[in-house]
């Protein structure tokens, strides 16, 4: 996995509620058996219209968006389907980091496993990197995940808040499976007294 | 000391280890798996040479991408490249990692959250994965059970754990007796209009109370299926003499001496009565109408006998934004009654509605009926097991007689990953879980409902209250 660390990058404002992971990517591609390959799509019926032709307002369209990194969005971004094609589309396309007032939880854990931070702030400070996003590509931000803070295009900085693992996850570029390994013996003690339980 | 919940019980009975900031490692006990969400597993697997733990606590099938028409030539027949490909790599991974595979040809293919329940391998206690969202459906069973992404398939077959931070507790009551029209459909609609779609997010729901109880097995799982609608990972029922009664038997269910000793074990998991909850609301069933949505988020119920809601009326920006873009898209105009909004479509399938129960209780309301001509009607088994009961008890030729399509077993329109989906600007009353923009197809205008309502509304050619017809009936 991709380590993260710091960014500094243009954010694409998304001011809609409850994108769902089915609007970021549409099922029509999910019939692919690999990761790559997604960013093209990402957004798919909302960035291109039926005949293949991009929609000229959607933000990752416009001029200034075409290479952000962070996405500001509305409440309860990634509901619905578990499909980790959602953060896979939006990683290729090369967004590391969405901020939103809260995630739902399979995207939200999604976005760890690949290298992608989702950030949740309170309502006012989504607000305020909305309008700074909005105001194009001048307005980069930088989110330093050690100090856990973003510094906004005028120099505020806003703090927030990360689990501790999940954290030294990303800054390491740590293999989770590669780390539950090492718990082996513990696991195998586990499925030892599984015996108690046959139907389990 | 305070009780514990259910959730707690099941969480405590699997944590083989507590790390220093409270993420644990929690034993999985069953692993469901389909072709969409797990050829990147695999291929991770291969790449890093790791083999699938314990090969026997998974099963898999496919079912998102596989045709619901004539299946006679096999996956090799199947039209779309891409979706046999996936089918065919499924079928490859589980010969190479040695799982057990149900075959699209056989019996009890069927949808991942009706073949598992179906075989017994959905039990009480249990903690269930799959890459799929709706595996809150298991929770029916007083089983933890919560969709993951791919990387934790991966993770799950590697090490048959999952890295967890316990959820907080939700208890939802449902009081009341439901009237014989309110099915769980309306139930958990209900619910979900009153939390909101991110009510649950961060929390295991609970449903509890004498509504709950009186529910079937079937019913319970029509909830629990749409936990996850409430941005809960997982539902949860507390299991009793039904649950019991349902398993009782089934291939994967434990038999004999084990089955006394399990069945021992189940009676223990239920919440304490002095347990804790973190938040817990209570509703009730005997006052609810049947229910419908009219937007695109699975938040935007309204009752049958309501009108399309004014965006003007709503103070709050974001919100009404929220309701102009979804009215927008559903092309409804503010003030139109849902009775009068005619249909094209009508899906009775997938994960949330596709049991025995709910193609009776479709057909007791088609039966004699006609679907009308402005409407194309189909009806989706959830698994080939089902598909021959309901032909058993002649359900399929009610159907074809009223004008119904009666298909083979799968996913089909829910999510429209196959070739059953709405052409642009079609208007679907579905028995599915998702009315998002583009679920059913680019376009399309998606109507959650129950299987009753689903049919009415097949009939009439509009959404039509059940209350009236059963009057007529």
């Amino acid at each position: 996995m991709k380590k993260f660390n710091q960014l500094t990058g243009i954010a694409a404002p998304l001011d809609i509620l409850n994108v769902d992971t089915d609007m970021i990517i549409p099922k029509q591609f999910l019939k692919t058996i690999q990761r790559s390959g997604l960013g093209k799509n990402l957004f798919d019926e909302m960035r291109y219209t039926p005949d293949g032709q991009e929609v000229a307002d959607f933000v990752l369209n416009q001029a200034a968006y075409r290479e952000a990194e962070v996405l500001v969005a509305g409440d309860n971004f990634g509901c619905g389907s578990s499909r980790e094609h959602a953060p896979w589309a939006l990683l290729d396309f090369g967004i590391r980091c969405v901020i939103s007032t809260s995630f739902a939880d399979i995207f939200y854990n999604n976005c760890f496993k690949n290298g992608i931070l989702p950030i949740v702030l309170p309502q006012a400070d989504v607000d305020k990197l909305m309008e700074d996003a909005k105001r194009g590509a001048n307005a980069t931000v930088t989110i330093d995940l050690e100090s856990q803070t973003i510094q906004g295009p005028d120099g505020g900085a806003i703090a927030f808040e990360v689990d501790a693992f999940r954290k030294k996850c990303l800054l390491e570029g740590l293999d989770d499976i590669g780390l539950t390994l090492q718990k082996g013996d513990a696991i195998d003690a586990y499925e030892t007294d599984l015996a108690e339980q046959p139907w389990r | 000391m305070t009780g514990t919940t259910l959730y707690d019980k099941i969480w405590n009975a699997h944590m083989v280890d507590e790390q220093a900031d409270g993420n644990c490692l929690l034993y999985i006990d069953r692993h469901l798996v389909h072709e969409v969400t797990s050829p990147q597993a695999f291929e991770g697997l291969r790449m890093s040479g790791r083999k699938v733990r314990a090969p026997h606590k998974v099963l898999a099938l496919a079912d998102h991408n596989i045709p619901t028409t004539d299946r006679t030539g096999g996956v090799d027949a199947i039209e779309d490249p891409e979706s046999k490909l996936q089918i065919q790599t499924l079928e490859k991974n589980c010969a190479e990692f040695g799982l057990e595979y149900v075959a699209m040809d056989d019996i009890r293919q069927g949808i991942v959250h009706v073949t598992g329940p179906e075989q017994g391998f959905t039990l009480p206690g249990l903690t269930i994965v799959c890459g799929d969202s709706h595996t809150s459906t298991h929770g029916a069973f007083g089983a933890l059970a919560h969709g993951i992404g791919t990387s934790e398939v991966e993770h799950v077959l590697a090490t048959q754990t999952l890295i967890q931070s316990k959820a907080k507790n939700f208890r939802i009551n449902v009081v009341g007796e439901a009237p014989d029209y309110i099915t769980a459909k309306d139930i958990a609609l209900a619910i979900i209009g009153e939390i909101g779609t991110a009510g649950g997010t961060g929390y295991v729901l609970e449903y509890a109370g004498p509504a709950i109880e009186a529910l079937s097995i079937e019913g319970r799982m029509t909830l629990c299926n749409m936990s996850i609608e409430a941005g809960a990972r997982a539902g949860l029922v507390a299991p009793d003499e039904k649950t019991y009664a349902f398993l009782e038997g089934r291939a994967k269910a434990p038999q004999g001496a084990d089955w006394d000793k399990a069945v021992a074990y189940w009676r223990t998991l239920a919440s304490d009565a002095d347990a804790v909850f973190d938040k817990e609301i209570t509703m009730d069933a005997s006052d609810l109408p049947p229910l419908v949505t009219w937007g695109t988020s699975p938040q935007d119920v309204i009752s049958i006998d309501g009108a399309v809601p004014n965006p003007a009326e709503i103070k709050d920006e974001a919100r009404r934004k929220s309701t102009e873009r979804a009215l927008d898209y559903m092309g409804l105009t503010a003030g139109t009654p849902m009775q009068e909004v005619a249909i094209d479509r009508v899906f009775i399938g997938s994960c949330t509605n596709s049991r025995i129960e709910d193609l009776r209780a479709a057909a007791a309301i088609a039966k004699g009926k006609t679907v009308v001509d402005s409407v194309s009607a189909m009806v989706v088994p959830g698994s080939g097991l089902i598909k021959l009961q309901a032909e058993e008890e002649g359900l399929d030729k009610i159907f074809i007689e009223a004008g119904f399509e009666w298909r083979e077993p799968g996913c089909s329109m829910c999510l429209a990953m196959n070739a059953d989906k709405l052409q642009p600007g079609e208007r679907c009353a579905s028995t599915s879980n998702r009315n998002f923009e583009g679920r059913q197809g680019r376009g399309g205008r998606t109507h959650l409902v129950s299987p009753e309502m689903a049919a009415a509304a097949a009939v009439t050619g509009h959404f039509t209250d059940i209350r009236n017809l059963k009057a007529e009936g």
